[in-house]
Order: structure tokens, then C-alpha cells, then sequence
């Protein structure tokens, strides 16, 4: 078997930790690189935590919510969204590769589709490899990039 | 702090690919953790004594359960927690069930990962702090969205146990499906005379208030508090006024108006009561028919009116309702059974949807019970019924069985031969399901005493051979090809989920699958519950259901809605945003990106700062990531709390020297 790398998931709790639970209960097997963070919404993401996810050695990172139109919260995903595809842009910058992050939007009832997902990113970090680690300093220096005003500027 | 660990064997369901004992040998090690144990089943009794037991002996501050998933057990284990003397939010879970021994076959993998979880649980824990809910009041009034059986049933249910009930149907009479159907299974008794009264029953009630031809434009609130919006489409009538005496529907020029009630099969008048039995029997007028909305030229309604109760002029009207409970019970719609064109849906007329046949069999319906054939109006000799057009069919993306087809295939063929003696039914199948009381006994009799031929086989086309239908198709048991020449060909369409029920679900922020139908709560043990508390489901808006079991679960929403309101207060979750003073700028950012308006301004020492309505805030946190300051945290998912988890599971990478 393959070594198994370090992938964190970031799920809003009502529609895609749900569409995991789903995948489980429906015994659809999927890779065991993926380890899930709960948290009750993908808008309380704070990009922050994929970057220290990522800079902290991590080799991936997914996150995923509700489809758009069917938050549990009206209309946390749609904050997600612009905040993820600013970050998305944003890793390049810092020299790690996008696609070592995805976002998706997977519901309670997709246990299918939550198996697509994790398979396929999976994959698609393996295809990447083990990220390069950096060091503390290079760390704290990506982070305080990231919180001079970049991701501010989203809600406006 | 001291944290507990107890990991869960569930059996063999995570004991079988996950070393149990090694994740609670390797929970000994982490930082906290004073004790560890595994356990067979941590939810039962002796499981949950074991857990108040540990944590009172050993003086534990918390405690991690390694089990299934928190939207299962969750609160079951704050519960425990709370009952050993603990606050329930000093606990956390570790889901390596339906996230690690029910997706993944290596045992070895599958501990390392489990052994993850629980570190990343515990270092969750070891940053909680205890939580304690607010209490707020509750409006003891419910919503009931679809007036069909399911909803009619709530709303009564409900009614009688002392609630006021608003009832907003979408069409211009409640009764729903039930009232398009002529007789029922497997009783074969008259479905408008059993519900007739029951929409009676809605009319009469002093605590109902009926919005017809009404829909739910937009929802506000929360659990015990919503505001819902009500656009009370116009019906060009002053209902106050009109007495349904239908004295202008006799007089309506435009005749060859489509007629939805009767699902297309006749034709009505453009100002109509759509059927006698209407509730509440009042007249509409269809301004896609209306001569008058179309050439400005008419008004002969107006005229004839002996109340003079049209309004041409008349504009839809917004109610809003203030509710604590919302029953959503919306129905079904057949699927779009033009997709079939091998079976010549919308092209032959002499072939007709199941909902269609039962307007003709209807004493009230267009044909005044008698079954003529759409073409030429003769009566059919030979019925051909194809079942599963639109249910176990993933070509057409409606893998599931709708259920009742079956049933009322064997009702509509039975009907046939009492209508006319000398046909001959034909019922191409797939399987025959009915596992209902009575209802295997009722399709033997179809086939017993009134000679239906029931041919095992999907049907591979049907077309026209002079004034006639042939239908082609497999007999599988057999193993030859036949071909039946049908007078009469009806489709025993499959259900999915109400037009437009995707949009009501997201107003009511509710789960829908993809063939249109809400989620429950848990498929066993939540069966009328959502994951958004105070809205429940009943009828066919969850899944396609038989007339029982519609009314079984409407009575059962009305019962969980009764609980609800048997308390004055509800407490609320205590999971709520939290200012702190000393960062927050005032700003006003999280104000402006909080979905539920439960941040306002607050003065303290001549500064501007904010604070959280905490009954209000429902705890998404989109106000945390929006702070730029991080000082508006989400209590117990923290900023602090969730970096734990990440280190947690980044520390082991190095540890492993990866």
C-alpha cells in the first residue's frame, strides 16, 4: 500500500459531515488519508486555518459545505465560497500548490458523491506528494502575508 | 485537566477493522487524558454507568467517547456527562465509525486514523469550557404548508390538542391528491366521502385559519419565534363576498379552459370552484383563460354575480404569520412521464397517466364516471396498465420504487371491470409489491375474481395500429415477446418530490435529495424530525408514501409539535458567539454578515462595540472568520479549538518522523 499522507478536512456540520455519515452508514469504502474537522458551518472557516493547515505540514486540505442555495445558515457557504477561491489564488503566492486544496459542496443525502470527492482528491494529493515542509519563520511569515488585509477585503 | 477517553467497540461494527483496545492503550499516552478505556457499547446502560463511574472515581474534568457519529449520539452522551456531575459541553466526540471502520478494510490503517480522532478530540476538549443555555419564550402557534391528507391530518391533530393552526395550501381547495382520487385501496371505498368530512372538519375549526391559493414566500426566526411571509396569490374574487353558489360558472363564455383539478383529462370554465366538494368552495379566476384578461372584452361573471364579488382589479396580498413550529407536508407530483417516448407520452391520446384514469373513474370527474377513450369517446374494451414508468428505472434517474403503484394499478383494473363488465385488463409489472394489511390480498383478487392478466415485463413500445394501441413487451416468464392491442393504455407513474419543493425547503433551510423529496432527521428515528429544529415533515413531501401512512405521519408531526409547545420556555443552544470587549473595534462587520440579525451595537464607556442576542444567535460562526480581530469567538468551536485539533493531528505527523 501506498504511505498514507496527511490530509485535513474541513465539513460544515449539516450537509457534507452529514454526506460523510451517509458514506459510512452506506459502507462506500474510500482512502483513510482524510481526517474530518467538524465545525457547524464552512463560513466559520476562517482561511487561516488552511493555511496554517498547510504550512504546518499538512499535504492537503478539502473543504466542503452545503450546495449554494441550501446552507443550513441561509448563506454561510456563500461567504465560504468568495473566501476560498480568494485563497485558492492566494497559495501560489506563498509557493504551495493549489491543488493541494479543493472545495466542494456536498449534501447529507450525496454518500456517493462524498466518496467521488475524497477518492478523487486523494489521488489527486498523492499525484503531488509529500509538501514541503518550511519552517516556523517561514510559517508565521505566510500567515501575517495572509492577514494583511488580503481576506479582509472579501466581505466588503 | 483530566479527560476520560472511552472508545467504543459498537459491537463488531468498529471492533472488526479497528483495533479498539491499541487506540485506548495509545489514549493513555496523550497529554490530559487520565484514564482510558474500551467499552462494548458505550450508548447502553452499563456503558453509560461505566462512563458517570470513571468519571466520578477518577475525578475527570471531561470526557472523549471514540464511537459513531456526534449527530447520532451527541447529545445521548451529554447527557451521560451531564448525569456524572459534569456540564455537558465538557465533552467531546470521536467519530471512527461511520468515518473509519465502515469505509475502510485495513485494520492497521484504520487504528492509526481512529488514534487521530481521538487525539484531535482531545485536544478539542482539553480548550472547552463549561456552557450554560438561555431560556426564551415560545409562540404556541404552527404552520402547516400542503393541504392534502398528511396536512389536513396535522393541522387537526394539532388543532384539537389546543394550538392555533395556519394552514397555507398552494391551489384553490385543500384535499390534495386524495381528493383527485375516485375510490381507494385496498378497501375500495369513495376517497372524497372519508376526507370530505376531514376538509370539513379544516373549515369549521375555530383555531384553523385556511390561506388557500396561498404560498410561503420567505421564512424568518428560529424555533418557537418564525415569521413567515404568505403571498395570498389574487383570485380575481372577494372570497368575503363570493357564496360558491357557481352561478357564474355556468355562464362563463370561455369553456375550453384547462383544468388542472381534473388533470387535463376535461375542460372547465376560466372563473371555476375546481370540484363540488372544495373547501373552501369558493370561485377563482384563471386570468391565463379569462377572456376578459386577455381582450378587455366580457365580464359576464361580473354581471351574473349575485354578491358582486369580482374583482378584476383585485393584487396578491402578503399576511405574515408568526409561528413557533412549522409542519412542512407539501406532497408529491408525478415525474415528468413525457421522458418516455417509446410508450407515446403526449403524442397518442388514447394513452393517459394513472392520476388521469382516476379523473375518468371519477362520478365527479370530467366524464362523469364513465371511461371513454381521450380520442374518440368510445369505452374501452381492452386496458393495458404498464407499471414502474418512472419508479426503479435509473435510466430515467428514479432508481427507488414509489410504492404505491402496485396498489393502485390493482384498484384502477379492479374498478375497470366494475365499470365495464366485459373488458380485460392487462397489467404489465415488474414485481408486485404490497406488503400493506390487506393489500397482497386485494392484488390476488384482482387477478382471482377479476381476471386480470398480469404479465411479468418491462414494455418495449407502444404505437398505433388503426384506432388501436399495440403494446409490445416481454413476458419474462415465459421467455417470449407478446403484444397486447389495447383500446386503452394508462402509465402507473412513479412519484417525486412537489414542484417548487427545493425552493420551500431552502427557505425553511432544510435537506432535500435530489429527486426533490425533504430530509428527515434519521432515517429510523427521526422519521417527521429536520436537522432544523421546529420544522417538521409529514406526507409524501418526505418520501412516497400510501394514504395511512400519510395520515400516520401527519398525526405524528402533529404530536412531536404538541411536545414542543408543551413547555412555556424552550431553552436555547448555548453554542453562541461571545464578545469580547477588549479586542472589538466596533466595527460592525460580523453585524453585517450575521444571517439572523442577532449582533447589535452596544455602547460601553463612550465606545461603540457589540454584543451577541444569544436566544437569537444560532451558531454558525460566519461571524468568527469574519472578525479581524478574533474577538467575536464561537463558543466551542473557537478559533483555539479547532488550530488544537489541526496541531493535534500535525504533531503526530512529526512524531512519525513523516
Amino acid at each position: 500500500m501506498e504511505k498514507e499522507l496527511r490530509i485535513v478536512g474541513f465539513l460544515c456540520n449539516w450537509c457534507s459531515y452529514g454526506g460523510a455519515d451517509t458514506a459510512g452508514v452506506g459502507r462506500f469504502i474510500q482512502p483513510t488519508d482524510l481526517r474530518i474537522i467538524r465545525m457547524p458551518c464552512s463560513g466559520r472557516l476562517d482561511p487561516l486555518f488552511v493555511l496554517k493547515t498547510l504550512t504546518g505540514g499538512a499535504d492537503g486540505v478539502l473543504v466542503s459545505g452545503c450546495h449554494p442555495r441550501d446552507c443550513h445558515y441561509a448563506e454561510g457557504n456563500y461567504y465560504a465560497r468568495r473566501r476560498l477561491e480568494v485563497l485558492k489564488r492566494f497559495l501560489p503566492v506563498i509557493g504551495i500548490d493549489p491543488g493541494r486544496f479543493e472545495y466542494t459542496w456536498v449534501s447529507a443525502s450525496e454518500g456517493q458523491r462524498w466518496q467521488h470527492v475524497v477518492t478523487e482528491f486523494t489521488a489527486q494529493v498523492h499525484a503531488l506528494g509529500p509538501i514541503q515542509r518550511i519552517g516556523k519563520q517561514a510559517q508565521a511569515r505566510a500567515c501575517s502575508f495572509a492577514t494583511s488585509g488580503l481576506f479582509a477585503r472579501v466581505e466588503d | 485537566m483530566k479527560i476520560g477517553v472511552f472508545v467504543c467497540h459498537c459491537g463488531s461494527n468498529i471492533a472488526g477493522t479497528v483495533d479498539v483496545a491499541k487506540v485506548a492503550e495509545a489514549a493513555k499516552a496523550m497529554p490530559d487524558v487520565a484514564f482510558a478505556s474500551d467499552t462494548m457499547y458505550a450508548c447502553s446502560e452499563p456503558g453509560q454507568e461505566g462512563i458517570i463511574k470513571a468519571i466520578q472515581e477518577k475525578g475527570l474534568d471531561g470526557a472523549v467517547v471514540a464511537s459513531c457519529t456526534p449527530r447520532m449520539h451527541g447529545p445521548t452522551f451529554m447527557r451521560t456527562v451531564a448525569r456524572a456531575g459534569l456540564n455537558p459541553y465538557m465533552f467531546e466526540m470521536a467519530n471512527i465509525r461511520e468515518h473509519v471502520s465502515w469505509i475502510g478494510r485495513n485494520k492497521e490503517a484504520n487504528t492509526r486514523k481512529a488514534i487521530d480522532l481521538v487525539k484531535m478530540a482531545v485536544a478539542k476538549l482539553g480548550q472547552n469550557r463549561p456552557l450554560y443555555p438561555k431560556t426564551f419564550a415560545v409562540n404556541k402557534r404552527v404552520l402547516v404548508i400542503g393541504g392534502g391528507v398528511a396536512g389536513i391530518q396535522a393541522a387537526l391533530d394539532c388543532a384539537e390538542g389546543g394550538l392555533d393552526v395556519v394552514l397555507v395550501e398552494k391551489t384553490s381547495s385543500i384535499g390534495g391528491k386524495m381528493a383527485k382520487l375516485d375510490k381507494t385501496f385496498p378497501t375500495v371505498d369513495c376517497s372524497s366521502c372519508i376526507l370530505g368530512p376531514k376538509m370539513v372538519d379544516v373549515a369549521q375549526h375555530p383555531r384553523i385559519t385556511l390561506h388557500a391559493s396561498s404560498e410561503v414566500e420567505d421564512v424568518f426566526g428560529y424555533v418557537g419565534n418564525f415569521q413567515v411571509e404568505v403571498r395570498k396569490k389574487a383570485p380575481y374574487v372577494d372570497w368575503k363576498a363570493c357564496t360558491g353558489c357557481g352561478a357564474c360558472m355556468e355562464k362563463c363564455p370561455a369553456k375550453k379552459s384547462p383544468d388542472p383539478f381534473n388533470e387535463l383529462v376535461g375542460r372547465t370554465t376560466a372563473i371555476n370552484i375546481p370540484f363540488p366538494q372544495a373547501i373552501p368552495k369558493k370561485a377563482s379566476i384563471d386570468p391565463t383563460a379569462c377572456i376578459r384578461f386577455k381582450t378587455g372584452k366580457c365580464g359576464v361573471c361580473a354581471k351574473i354575480c349575485p354578491t358582486k364579488a369580482i374583482r378584476y382589479d383585485q393584487q396578491d396580498e402578503m399576511v405574515t404569520e408568526e409561528v413557533g413550529a412549522i409542519v412542512a407536508a407539501t406532497g408529491y407530483d408525478l415525474m415528468d412521464w413525457t421522458v418516455y417516448g417509446q410508450y407515446g407520452a403526449g403524442r397518442y391520446p388514447d394513452v393517459v397517466t394513472s392520476l388521469q384514469y382516476e379523473r375518468m373513474l371519477s362520478a365527479s370527474g370530467p366524464t362523469g364516471g364513465h371511461i371513454k377513450r381521450p380520442s374518440d369517446g368510445r369505452e374501452p374494451k381492452n386496458v393495458v396498465f404498464i407499471q414502474c414508468v418512472g419508479s426503479r428505472d435509473p435510466s430515467v434517474g428514479r432508481p427507488y420504487c414509489t410504492g404505491f403503484c402496485c396498489m393502485y394499478t390493482a384498484k384502477q383494473a379492479v374498478l375497470t371491470k366494475d365499470h365495464i363488465p366485459d373488458s380485460q385488463s392487462y397489467v404489465f409489472y415488474m414485481d408486485i409489491r404490497a406488503p400493506g394489511k390487506m393489500y397482497d390480498e386485494f392484488t390476488r383478487r384482482a387477478v382471482e375474481e377479476y381476471g386480470t392478466q398480469y404479465v411479468r415485463g418491462r414494455v418495449s413500445m407502444v404505437y398505433p395500429m388503426g384506432d388501436k394501441l399495440v403494446v409490445r413487451g416481454a413476458d419474462t416468464l415465459a421467455g417470449t415477446q407478446v403484444e397486447v392491442l389495447a383500446d386503452l393504455v394508462v402509465l402507473a407513474v412513479g412519484a417525486e418530490g412537489a414542484k417548487g419543493s427545493p425552493h420551500l425547503a431552502e427557505k425553511l433551510r432544510i435537506s432535500y435529495d435530489s429527486y426533490g423529496f425533504f430530509m428527515e432527521g434519521h432515517p429510523k428515528l427521526k422519521p417527521v424530525e429536520t436537522n432544523t429544529a421546529g420544522v417538521y415533515l409529514a406526507g409524501c413531501s418526505q418520501g412516497p408514501k400510501d394514504i395511512p401512512t400519510s395520515v400516520a405521519q401527519g398525526s405524528a408531526a402533529a404530536a412531536k409539535v404538541l411536545g414542543l409547545f408543551s413547555k412555556d420556555q424552550l431553552q436555547s443552544d448555548p453554542q453562541v458567539a461571545k464578545v469580547d470587549l477588549k479586542r472589538c473595534v466596533g466595527c460592525m462587520k460580523c453585524a453585517l454578515t450575521c444571517p439572523f440579525g442577532a449582533i447589535k451595537e452596544l455602547e460601553t464607556r463612550g465606545e461603540m462595540k457589540v454584543e451577541v442576542i444569544e436566544t437569537v444567535c444560532q451558531g454558525c460562526g460566519i461571524c468568527t472568520s469574519t472578525c479581524r480581530q478574533g474577538a467575536i469567538q464561537l463558543q466551542n468551536f473557537t478559533d483555539n479549538q479547532i488550530l488544537a485539533e489541526v496541531n493535534a493531528l500535525l504533531l503526530t505527523a512529526e512524531e512519525e518522523g513523516a
